[in-house]
């Protein structure tokens, strides 16, 4: 592809295609070669032929959109990263690939991802780890880790995937890209392969803001299919803001001190000092409650999944292994599909739902969860953001963290407080940590506040002024 | 703490086979993650009511009008067995 078409952003690109500059095929097909040269493993699949003409006059222009294996697409592998699904094809596709797709955003591939969205390193995929572009050695965050890598590697224009407790923020910020993880309920869970049902969100991974406000735009939105979706109650505006003009943002020392890493911690200061500049405000408050929200977490999401989890017995769909009785061919298939990370949680959350442990545990969890929710309702009296590092490390080395996962749980604690409240948090590039690599910036508000969050990430994004392109290649 | 035992009744809950090998990390792992988990207890949450959902909704309606379901052809499709009238699979009894 020549080196100007991979420099436009999917807004850019799409606007060529209304003026009459590009095709939408010719698009299409150079985006296509791109995908299909991908060497970082963030593919599953890629589109082999050009979609039926898009019309060039729908919003978003038949630029094409790279979609994380965890939502169903009508006749195309979606395996959700888990050889228990290798091979299966739905027979319908997720209400919010249909959206895009209906907008103008064919589908260019499907991206690799942990296995049911269960990692923070996309090393538990089942076909493989997913490279960072920035430095091939290490993760490139997850679990929607290839997603984040097509973007930032220039393999795909603009992608979507999916947030239970981070896992669309964290990989956006350790590959230098922004990822929004909306309100709860702004966009239909119809067709994503479910792992903790009341956290699961999707969302845009995107080049820039403005490429994440007009995909989000097209995401949202009630549907009759998940009676959980509330969409949102304003129409999806595309930031314009340059200041932060009495903006108060909060920054609260339990996400922002322990436990993050010097030039993590450089980055982010450099981000309070830009908002000031900008005009907006800053002032501490506290979220008491967030030394608890990773234990809360860690006994919901995976409760939650180990119900989920129950469906795939090799009765229906996906993989069966041959054994004499029944009990044995749904143990055997369990055993035999499924990778160690994803048995530790559903072993986590059977325990946690299991009779004589369930008041302790997953009763407890959610009033904890109750506690976090109120730490935001009064931390959003005084301020309208809350300002964090999204995750406290730059990239880590492949291999580095897979022998401890309680250390690998720990590392999500920026993350994991949003979704227990329901609230939406974008990642933004705040600039270059540990080993010249991405740190990513976190802005939080409360529910719905979408577009006050995305306004806001477009004025720090201007300022912070971040240089993607070396990972473009 | 969870001990081999639990490990073995939870994996049997769960409608999954351990080898002898995940039976004894397992019980490590999920030992260390609990101890953990346990920080939870230390909150007074007596007052503090359950969420169980973040958005406050009401009950969510809708006519109960019949509408297509997917077609059974479709359905099996992707199963490992079927007779084209349901999902065969071996005898419970075996």
């Amino acid at each position: 592809m020549s080196g100007d078409l991979i420099d436009l952003t999917a807004a850019q690109a799409g606007e060529r295609v209304r003026a009459g500059e590009l095709s939408a095929s010719e698009l299409f097909e150079a985006w296509r070669e791109r995908a299909a040269a991908d060497s970082l493993n963030a593919y599953r699949w890629v589109a082999d032929a050009p979609p039926p003409e898009t019309d060039a006059g729908a919003p978003l222009a038949g630029v094409p959109l790279a979609i994380k294996d965890l939502f169903c697409t009508e006749g195309v592998p979606s395996a959700a990263g888990s050889r228990i699904l290798e091979g299966y094809r739905p027979p319908y596709t997720a209400t919010a690939v249909e959206r895009l797709a209906a907008a103008g955003a064919p589908m260019l591939g499907k991206t690799n991802m942990d296995e049911f969205a269960m990692g923070s390193s996309n090393e538990n995929s089942g076909f493989g780890p997913v490279k960072n572009p920035w430095d091939e050695s290490r993760v490139p965050g997850g679990s929607s880790g290839g997603s984040a890598a097509a973007v930032a590697a220039g393999l795909a224009p603009w992608a979507i995937g999916t947030d239970t407790g981070g896992s669309i923020r964290q990989p956006a910020a350790l590959c230098g890209i922004v990822g929004l993880k909306p309100t709860y309920g702004a966009v239909s869970r119809y067709g994503m392969i479910a792992f903790a049902s009341s956290l699961d969100q999707a969302g845009p991974l995107t080049r820039d803001v403005t490429d994440c406000a007009l995909l989000f735009r097209h995401m949202v939105g009630r549907d009759p299919l998940d009676s959980t979706s509330t969409g949102l109650p304003d129409e999806v505006l595309l930031p314009a803001a340059e200041r932060l003009d009495g903006l108060r943002f909060g920054v609260p020392p339990e996400l922002t001190r322990g436990g993050v890493d010097p030039g993590v911690g450089a980055v982010f200061e450099q981000s309070l000092r830009l908002i000031e500049e900008l005009g907006g405000t800053l002032e501490e408050v506290s979220l008491p409650h967030s030394d608890q929200a990773i234990s809360a977490y860690y006994v919901i999401a995976p409760a939650e999944a180990s119900a989920n989890l129950a469906r795939f017995d090799g009765v229906r769909y996906g993989l069966r292994a041959e054994a004499g009785d029944l009990g044995s061919m749904y143990e055997q298939t369990r055993e035999q599909g499924f990778g160690d990370e994803v048995k530790r949680r559903i072993m986590l959350g059977t325990y946690a739902l299991s009779s004589g442990y369930y008041d302790a545990y997953y009763g407890r969890a959610q009033r904890v969860r109750t506690k976090i929710a109120e730490d935001f309702r009064s931390a959003f009296e005084r301020v309208d953001l809350i300002v964090t590092p999204t995750s406290p490390t730059v990239a880590f080395g492949l291999g580095e963290r897979t022998d401890d996962p309680l250390a690998m749980y720990l590392s999500d604690f920026c993350t994991v407080p949003m979704p227990l409240a329901g609230i939406p948090a974008i990642s933004i590039p705040g600039g270059f940590g540990e080993h010249d690599l991405p740190v990513g910036i976190q802005l939080a508000g409360p529910a719905f506040s979408e577009n006050r969050i995305l306004e806001a990430a477009h004025a720090l994004e201007g300022a912070i002024g971040f240089d993607g392109s070396p990972a473009r290649g | 703490m969870i001990d081999r035992d639990q490990v073995l009744h939870v994996a049997r809950l769960a409608r999954l086979r351990l080898t002898e090998e995940e039976v004894e990390r397992m019980t490590g792992e999920l030992s260390s993650i609990l101890d953990h988990i346990e920080t939870i207890s230390a909150l007074d949450l007596d007052d503090t009511a359950p969420t169980s959902h973040v958005v406050e909704m009401e009950n969510v309606l809708r006519p109960d009008e019949p509408r297509p379901s997917l077609p059974r052809e479709r359905a099996f499709e992707q199963a490992p067995d079927t007779d084209g009238v349901g999902f065969r699979v071996p005898s419970p009894g075996a």
